[in-house]
């Protein structure tokens, strides 16, 4: 095993493992924080495949804006900071008989299929900001901006949402 | 490296984000499950890019695109949970029941 795979199989065990405190814990605050470590664990896994763009794209947006989206949600729903443990009570059996379905048949899946193809790592392109641009404004620039119309539509229904009132005087 | 191994990761983390959408009763607890398996998505998206090492980056570049859906969706899902907040004080998903089908709701 070299070092590249080590590191690779150390971030996904922490991914793995403070994803499963984000869906298991009984504090809602620490659920959030947990996901922190999962995105951020994700975002090395994207620096070990050479996506090195996305990588600090996923820190900014992800660890960075949804994160702290998240926590003002909890905070403006008087969300509770103490243990709960009425989170997650019911359906506890049901909901893990269909995740583990879900694992091993995905994982089967992808590991009957390519369980003989290798990634040559050491000769990949990194995807750094000047090749992620570059391709971005060459070939997807369409599809780019059809995203920043989606964006905006996204911006103005939340703005629409937000005004809404409740007794029907607007 | 191998390349299931990625696919692995990413397999595992959709199914522990199917979990906590199944299981959370808090609607933004549900909504980070869902945030968990946009990632896992990414993480293929990204491994395929490393695979087949094609020169228009497709895979990397769908990433971004899924990270900004998953940012415009998280905006608009806390809006609507704080709307549900204010109209009526809680944010269970369990008690939210005005949109189910009435005949064939279970009791």
């Amino acid at each position: 095993m070299t070092w590249v795979q080590a590191i690779f199989v150390l971030l996904a065990l922490v991914a793995v493992g403070s994803a499963l405190l984000v869906v298991t814990a009984v504090n809602m605050v620490h659920a959030a924080l947990w996901l922190v470590v999962a995105l951020g664990a994700v975002a090395g896994v994207y620096l070990v495949l050479a996506a090195e763009f996305v990588a600090w794209v996923q820190v900014l947006i992800y660890v960075g804006a949804v994160v702290v989206l998240l926590l003002f949600a909890l905070m403006l729903t008087r969300a509770p900071t103490g243990r709960q443990e009425d989170l997650n009570l019911r359906r506890v059996v049901p909901a893990a008989t269909v995740a583990a379905l879900v694992a091993v048949l995905l994982g089967t899946t992808v590991v009957a299929g390519f369980h003989d193809v290798r990634i040559d790592l050491g000769h990949a392109v990194v995807g750094s900001a000047e090749t992620t641009g570059t391709t971005l404004f060459t070939m997807w620039v369409l599809p780019f901006e059809v995203l920043s119309v989606l964006l905006l539509a996204a911006l103005v229904g939340a703005i629409v949402l937000s005004r809404l009132r409740t007794d029907g005087d607007d | 490296m191998p390349l299931w191994w990625p696919l692995l990761l990413a397999s595992l983390l959709f199914s522990i984000g199917v979990y906590g959408v199944l299981v959370r009763r808090n609607a933004v607890l549900v909504l980070m499950g869902v945030e968990l398996m946009l990632n896992a998505v990414n993480i293929n998206f990204v491994a395929f890019d490393a695979w087949l090492r094609e020169v228009l980056h497709g895979g990397q570049t769908f990433a971004l695109f899924v990270i900004v859906i998953a940012a415009a969706e998280i905006g608009l899902a806390l809006a609507i949970v704080l709307l549900v907040f204010r109209t009526h004080g809680h944010i269970d998903v369990d008690d939210l029941r005005e949109l189910a089908d009435r005949d064939g709701l279970v009791p």
